[in-house]
């Protein structure tokens, strides 16, 4: 907003001088001018230009290549081609990873809902109590996911957890959640969804409040009650903050690893049915030294992230209103 | 009748925002008193809600098992290294990017933009390697030396820098203030809520981060507290109280920083979703 304005203003002396041929000491100052910012700017992005650029970019790359190698015990590796990636279309355990990946983030998804009543009950003017609310409901956010792991597989435990005795109270015989075979993909996607609805909330309370309260006098004049209100008011002027919460979320799970890393653990039977990509990619990493076919797997979940978040930001033109 | 309706309505409301509450706090509860209990309190049916006797047990064997005093210490250098240097680090690349005029900036900001879309948890091969060339494997530098950089830092603080008045800085300019000196003491004090939430986001990640110091530190002293919990669980499966003493333990510093910075963190969180 101030921006614009503010560019149209000459910036340097230099720059407002017109560019008559005859004055070379001008330019030549101007070139001067130019050459000094570049050099500013490259001491100003050194730092970072230099480790993302050994840390990360150089790395993606590197991943790439790894991705069409072999790894002999001893850490060597030779060219082999396509070798993993063909090897990676039969793999059973790929298969299910994917599958149980693309559960958690569904079942993440089901969490923005969630999130969405609460800040709206909460952001509603004169709510008293909204900061401890607020702080209580943000709590899982800042806590680390291994001790949130912790903290739920005893609240799962079969026979002395919490959760099944409060189930008992009521009649009803709680499963070995986290063990089961049937309920442990829940399981952790529950876990993932307790620890992360806080922070959906914050962003979409912040979406809210900044809705104007004219819109809604406006809307009540006009005789829209309050559903009609939520879906022809709030739910267009809260949709950018409703796609970001989306695009941070399917991004988020589809890294899930903190979470069965420490909930199910690798002796658990029903690890197949809750392994993420993650975990995989990092079983064949640096526990069986399968460095080429891990790197493979890297890719492959790399691309369906891009791909993902490609496409919801193709998909958003139809739903997110810009104000 | 329409305030006897409201009133109603708003005993709804809070019904069930402290229900939702319980649901996220009650775990918590639960931690604490779990771990002031022996194991054979905790696995009672049906179980006593408050330890019968408060037992220190679980907190010694803690100590114990595993060398937690030395794990909070890489945890808490490890978290002020990662926040301090991206702080700097991206506040000055941002600055060159929103305020610098050189050849090659939106290649080069197209470069840290496609670093944004790559999970970094996928690129921990690589990094592993670098590590291990450098000689830094089981180190603490180890821990930290990756996460001082970031491609997302860089971006949020630029849409910072992007938003500002321009006139400032031009005056500061003009009384003969160098680009360091402008991006200094003009830019960075305005910056102030943008370097805040990405302190605090950069915070929050690096005291949780699990991947990467399980992969790069595998002796228990150079480990921080995440990996040290996960090691700690192999070994006490199901020794539920000295579980939920470790774990409490680990989690209580974030937690006080918490609540003593809540409105900022919460701020910071919402001011994240707005700008990015």
């Amino acid at each position: 907003m101030t921006v614009a304005g503010a560019t149209a203003r000459p910036v340097a002396p230099a720059a407002s001088t017109p560019a008559a041929p005859r004055d070379r000491g001008a330019r030549r100052r101007r070139r001067r001018q130019r050459g000094k910012e570049a050099a500013w700017a490259a001491f100003f992005l050194a730092p970072t230009a230099l480790g993302l650029g050994v840390f990360y970019l150089w790395p993606v790359l590197q991943t790439f290549y790894y991705s069409f190698t072999t790894w002999g015990p001893f850490g060597g590796h030779t060219f082999s081609g396509l070798a993993n990636y063909r090897a990676l279309a039969h793999d059973p355990d790929l298969r299910s990873a994917f599958v149980n990946t693309l559960w958690y983030c569904l079942l993440g998804l089901a969490g923005i809902p969630v999130a969405l009543v609460l800040a709206a009950v909460l952001a509603r003017p004169g709510r008293r109590g909204v900061g401890v609310y607020r702080a209580l409901l943000f709590l899982p956010v800042v806590t680390m996911p291994v001790a949130v792991a912790i903290v739920w597989r005893w609240l799962y435990a079969g026979d002395y957890g919490l959760i099944n005795t409060l189930l008992a109270k009521v009649g009803i015989h709680g499963p070995y959640w986290i063990s089961d075979q049937s309920t442990a993909l829940i399981a952790v996607a529950l876990v993932g969804l307790w620890s992360s609805v806080g922070y959906t909330m914050v962003i979409l309370m912040a979406g809210l409040e900044s809705i104007p309260r004219q819109y809604y006098e406006a809307a009540q004049i006009d005789g829209a009650g309050p559903v009609r209100q939520f879906f022809a008011l709030t739910l267009p002027l809260l949709s950018p903050s409703l796609f970001f919460v989306t695009v941070l979320s399917v991004i988020g799970t589809l890294q899930t690893f903190d979470l069965v890393y420490v909930l199910i653990g690798q002796t658990n039977p029903a690890l197949p049915q809750t392994r993420s990509v993650v975990y995989l990619f990092y079983q064949d990493a640096f526990v069986n030294n399968n460095r080429g076919y891990a790197a493979a797997i890297a890719f492959v979940l790399l691309l369906v992230t891009v791909a993902l978040t490609g496409f919801q930001f193709r998909l958003q033109k139809r739903w997110v209103h810009y104000a | 009748m329409r305030s006897l309706r409201g009133s109603r309505g708003s005993i709804g409301a809070h019904t069930f925002l402290v229900a939702a509450s319980v649901a996220m706090a009650g775990p918590f509860v639960w931690e604490l008193l779990t771990s002031f209990k022996t194991l054979t309190e905790a696995t009672r049916v049906p179980p006593t809600w408050l330890p019968p006797h408060w037992h220190g047990a679980g907190y010694s064997s803690v100590f114990d098992t595993v060398p937690f005093g030395g794990m909070l210490v890489n945890s808490i250098i490890n978290t002020l290294a990662r926040t301090a240097a991206q702080l700097l680090f991206c506040s000055m690349a941002a600055y060159a990017f929103a305020r610098l005029r050189f050849p090659g900036r939106s290649l080069l900001f197209g470069l840290f933009l496609s670093i944004l879309l790559v999970p970094s948890q996928l690129l921990i091969i690589p990094q592993y390697q670098i590590i291990q060339s450098l000689h830094l494997l089981n180190t603490r530098t180890a821990l930290f030396l990756p996460g001082m950089f970031s491609a997302f830092g860089t971006f949020l603080l630029r849409q910072f820098f992007l938003a500002m008045p321009a006139e400032l800085e031009e005056a500061a300019r003009l009384d003969g203030a160098g680009p360091l000196r402008v991006y200094w003491s003009v830019m960075l004090p305005l910056a102030r809520p943008g370097l805040i939430a990405l302190g605090i986001l950069t915070m929050i990640w690096s005291w949780n981060d699990l991947l990467w110091p399980l992969v790069v530190n595998t002796d228990p002293h150079k480990m921080p507290l995440s990996a040290g919990l996960a090691s700690l669980q192999g070994q006490f499966m199901t020794n539920y109280p000295v579980l939920m003493a470790g774990a409490l333990m680990a989690t209580v510093p974030v937690i006080v920083v918490f609540v003593i910075l809540q409105r900022r963190v919460i701020e910071g969180i919402a001011l994240t979703g707005t700008k990015g």
